[in-house]
């Protein structure tokens, strides 16, 4: 490119706002994009047809004028009862596929009457101790129609085992059934904190997941690999994409390791984001995955199947981005946020509710959430064309940076020996830390301004209706594990948890043995308690 | 306390609770202000806890709770405080914590109860501003 004259390369004036412009990454933006920005574009290359390699456009080719997103808002509290209602009023109002958000205690493979449960049954998710509540939770919901997400790491194979059983009492097979367990226990380390056993056993409960998966329950995804809670625990953009490609990684590498063949399963594996507030740099970020992910899979795993090569991600917008201040302002951040998504081609959408730095959402402001995205789909128009942001000389140069940036992060995983070395050095946690605390102070330095919060406007004091959790949950949940433990064969129940535990010492994949156990209506805590007693529990170094 | 002593602090995460972005940032910025900061990592029960304080001596302690589980927690810790005769230790607990709980708080003892978008140096100075010591 020759013919640019210097008046279309525009160089930042005295005049301007602010004396840098960069983005949540510490990208520093131009005040203009050219074709020199992107000199070397080669579009078949690069960006090539939707659908197709390197999938820059779009997992699909004709994208979301085939099928809209799935609408999948993420919902769980109280007890199991409680949730299903909620569920029930989600289909109701058009919300697509249900996610389920379990209770702290469920997360952690504890009972609801453990010591370590105290305070948390019911308060941030439903809360789950066995097949019983599994049934209730989804009493009147045809498991064969619908498709379900759960959020759910260290016990994740606990909870699959579950579903399939109560899908089998709804009379339904186990290859019907759709719908995705997070099972990402590498970013519970770098992020989200949720784990349980040391990262090797880990590793391979969650192998054992997918080769049990490939042969008995072919339409699930059998791992959610997250950047969103990499995110919320305060990474930039890059790092987000850049650390959950590197799980990604590491999971297609341990499972080529067991002897599984790349195919079979890396069609199985989906991904979930992040969508914050800067726009571009949300779109480029899910643009740039879907590329780096083609080319790694295809070129280095040795991938021969489209399908293994294509990424396929849900996002949730950023929880952290939500003010507690004057809250209404979170309905206008969420629609930006969602759009984002949506121009980033996501395949499903989960739009926060406005009040969700206050507390769990209440039905009035799960409503305008899953409304957000329903005036998203049918009223903007961004829906009827695929990837229309491509071709910008800004979007095209910045998806371009945002690959480069996580080839650089990438390289220095690598140097530390892989992921888990990495995590056992703190690499990923202090990068996360020192970035959160450097967002941190440009807000409070008014570099980076968030509106009713630091912009030094007037305040109105917010008087934003709350849900509570009432204390009776914990006590109705204790009750009813209680009642059921008199009620099943303590005995056949102990014979299994035996048989796990052999299992577990030696090298079978224990996904049968798990199925078994719960069959019999095991606890989530028993089962937990099992493993640990085999595998033993991780321990983080305490940095900051 | 001595003029020289520097202000010791415990930074905690009481129960299960993993949302550690807050804590984390504070602890740093208590630091940045000359402050000893400890930070205790997740999963801390009140025994734990207690068990920390009576070790660390700190002049005070800042829990993040997030989770909800502020209601439980809280007072358990603040009796087995008072079973120990700590009752010169700044208490405080921030996070997501609702305006109609504070009361309740309050009168087990915590102060504090700082929420998102707190400006760092409102919770050093509030640390500065409430030693009991």
């Amino acid at each position: 490119m020759t013919e640019i004259d210097e008046s279309k390369t525009l160089k930042p004036t005295k005049t301007e706002r602010r004396k840098k412009f960069t983005n949540l990454s510490n990208i520093e933006i131009k005040p203009l994009y050219t074709p020199e920005d992107i000199e070397d574009f080669n579009y078949d290359l690069d960006l090539g047809t939707p659908g197709k390699y390197p999938f820059t456009r779009g997992a699909y080719p004709s994208m979301y004028r085939g099928r809209l997103w799935t609408m999948r808002q993420f919902a769980g509290f109280g007890t199991a009862a409680q949730t299903n209602t909620r569920y029930k009023f989600l289909l109701e109002h058009g919300t697509t596929g249900l996610s389920v958000a379990f209770s702290l205690h469920t997360i952690y493979g504890y009972e609801a009457d453990d010591d370590e449960a105290l305070g948390e049954v019911g308060k941030e998710g439903v809360s789950i101790d066995t097949l019983k509540d599994m049934e209730r939770l989804f009493s009147g919901i045809d498991l064969s129609k619908i498709s379900t997400s759960m959020t759910i790491n260290a016990p994740a194979s606990i909870l699959l085992a579950m579903y399939i059983v109560t899908a089998e009492k709804q009379g339904h097979t186990a290859d019907k059934l759709r719908g995705t367990i997070q099972n990402d226990i590498l970013k519970e380390y770098i992020a989200q904190k949720s784990w349980v056993f040391p990262p090797e056993p880990s590793m391979r409960l969650i192998i054992d997941t997918i080769e049990y998966c490939a042969k008995s329950v072919p339409q699930w995804y059998t791992i959610s690999i997250s950047g969103y809670h990499i995110r919320e625990a305060g990474s930039t953009a890059v790092q987000e994409l850049a650390f959950t490609l590197a799980d990604g990684f590491a999971y297609v590498e341990a499972a080529m390791k067991r002897g599984l063949d790349v195919d079979d399963f890396a069609p199985r594996l989906s991904f979930f984001f992040n969508s914050h507030n800067n726009f571009f740099e949300e779109v480029c970020k899910y643009r740039a995955a879907r590329r780096i992910w083609a080319k790694r899979l295809k070129n280095k795993y040795g991938a021969k199947k489209i399908e293994s090569m294509r990424l396929r991600f849900h996002t949730q917008t950023a929880g952290v981005s939500l003010s507690a201040q004057e809250p209404e302002n979170n309905i206008a951040r969420v629609t930006i946020q969602g759009l984002a998504a949506v121009l980033g081609g996501t395949q499903s959408l989960h739009t926060n509710s406005f009040d969700e730095a206050l507390c769990l959402p209440t039905e009035k402001a799960v409503k305008i959430a899953l409304r957000t995205q329903q005036i998203i789909a049918h009223e903007s128009g961004v829906a009827d064309t695929v990837d229309p942001l491509a071709g910008s000389y800004y979007v095209e140069w910045l998806t371009n940076k945002m690959e480069e940036e996580s080839e650089v992060y990438f390289e220095k995983i690598e140097a530390l020996g892989g992921v888990i070395p990495a995590i056992k050095a703190n690499f990923f946690q202090k990068e996360i830390a020192t970035a959160s605390y450097k967002y941190q102070r440009e807000v409070e330095a008014r570099v980076r301004t968030i509106v009713g919060v630091n912009d030094d406007q007037l305040r109105e004091p917010c008087a934003t209706p709350l849900l509570k959790i009432d204390e009776d949950v914990a006590r109705e949940q204790i009750e009813n594990l209680q009642r059921l433990r008199d009620q099943r064969s303590n005995e056949k129940v102990q014979a299994k948890l035996d048989a796990l535990k052999e299992a577990a010492k030696g090298t079978e994949n224990l996904m049968p043995y798990i199925i078994d156990a719960i069959r019999e209506y095991a606890s989530i805590g028993e089962v937990m308690a099992t493993l640990k007693d085999v595998f033993g529990v991780y321990v983080e170094d305490s940095i900051f | 306390m001595g003029e020289k002593r520097k202000i010791k602090v415990l930074v905690c995460k009481p129960g299960l609770d993993g949302h550690d972005r807050g804590a984390k940032v504070i602890a740093r910025a208590l630091r940045d202000a000359g402050m000893e900061v400890i930070y205790t990592g997740l999963h801390q029960t009140p025994d734990m806890i207690v068990q920390t304080i009576l070790q660390e001596d700190p002049d005070a302690v800042m829990l993040s709770m997030l989770s909800g589980a502020h209601k439980a927690l809280c007072p358990v810790i603040m009796e087995k405080l008072n079973e120990n005769d700590i009752d010169d230790v700044l208490v405080s607990v921030g996070g997501i914590i609702p305006d109609e709980d504070k009361p309740f708080l309050e009168k087990h003892g915590l102060k504090g109860f700082y929420g998102p978008g707190t400006e760092l140096k409102t919770i050093v100075e509030f640390v500065k501003n409430n030693l009991k010591r």
